[in-house]
């Protein structure tokens, strides 16, 4: 699959883009982030604890990151809990790469177009 | 994360050569492929439509930034292929910029592309940088930048 068609494949991709650069972005959230890299899967009230903002500020937080596909929530019991999901990240990278390439291919051209 | 893209290469073609080639519109067209409207100007629209083969009459929308003459071009688009209800008005933008200066009697050319997150400088943290220094190891680093 050439890069131009991978990207087009996945729909609204720019926007799946956006919302994880835009999640990443924010201190608190980068913060929510480098807790749960440890892996184990944290309630709101454990990662409340350790974060300056209210209960209720990160459960927002979470529900960003949970939008931009960088933390998945479960339920263990009555409590949500939520669990990093690196493949996030990794799709964002992906993201970066496939714009360069694109980038690479239209260089080609253009130094193409200039010998002629 | 860093959210630019830099590529540059060494053209053989004097900065002349190679800034007609990026800013008249329809040369621009030629290699780019995209078929414009109207010449490049700062303040009025860019629009068209991609002719490269298998995405011919997607619609091309671009806001031009900047011009300076053998020096610097720059326009804001959506990147990617943009959805029909994705556009500038609508969607996050890039700014592009096409940079060249002159190398012996060639042109080295630079092509950037940049702000998609639209991160402040001052709220970037570098060691959320993707480099091969490995995941964890970034991590780490965050968590020291946030604890400390």
């Amino acid at each position: 699959m050439s890069t131009v068609e991978a990207m087009r494949t996945k729909a609204s991709a720019i926007d799946d883009a956006a919302r994880r650069f835009a999640a990443l972005g924010e201190p608190v959230r980068l913060a929510l982030v480098a807790r749960l890299a440890g892996g184990a899967a944290l309630s709101i009230a454990t990662l409340a604890a350790a974060t300056p903002v209210t209960r209720q500020a990160v459960a927002r937080h979470l529900g960003v990151l949970e939008q931009a596909g960088l933390v998945s929530a479960e339920r263990v019991g009555r409590e949500a809990r939520y669990r990093l999901q690196p493949a996030g990240l990794a799709a964002t990278r992906e993201w970066l790469d496939q714009a360069a390439a694109q980038w690479d291919d239209a260089l080609v051209r253009l130094a193409a177009h200039l010998d002629e | 994360m860093s959210d630019t893209i830099e590529r540059t290469v060494t053209l053989a073609a004097p900065p002349e050569r190679v800034w007609r080639a990026v800013s008249d519109h329809h040369e621009f067209g030629q290699w780019f492929r995209v078929a414009l409207d109207q010449p490049f100007a700062v303040g009025t629209p860019s629009t068209g439509r991609v002719t490269y083969p298998g995405f011919e009459h997607l619609p091309w929308e671009a806001e031009v930034v900047a011009i300076e003459p053998l020096r610097r071009l720059a326009f804001r688009w959506v990147p990617g292929i943009p959805e029909p209800h994705e556009t500038l008005a609508t969607s996050p933008s890039t700014l592009v910029e096409f940079l060249l200066e002159p190398e012996g009697g060639g042109t080295r050319l630079t092509v950037r592309e940049s702000g998609f997150g639209k991160l402040p400088p001052d709220k970037r943290i570098e060691a959320m940088r993707m480099n091969s220094q490995g995941w964890d190891e970034q991590i780490g680093n965050v968590r020291a930048h946030v604890d400390g």
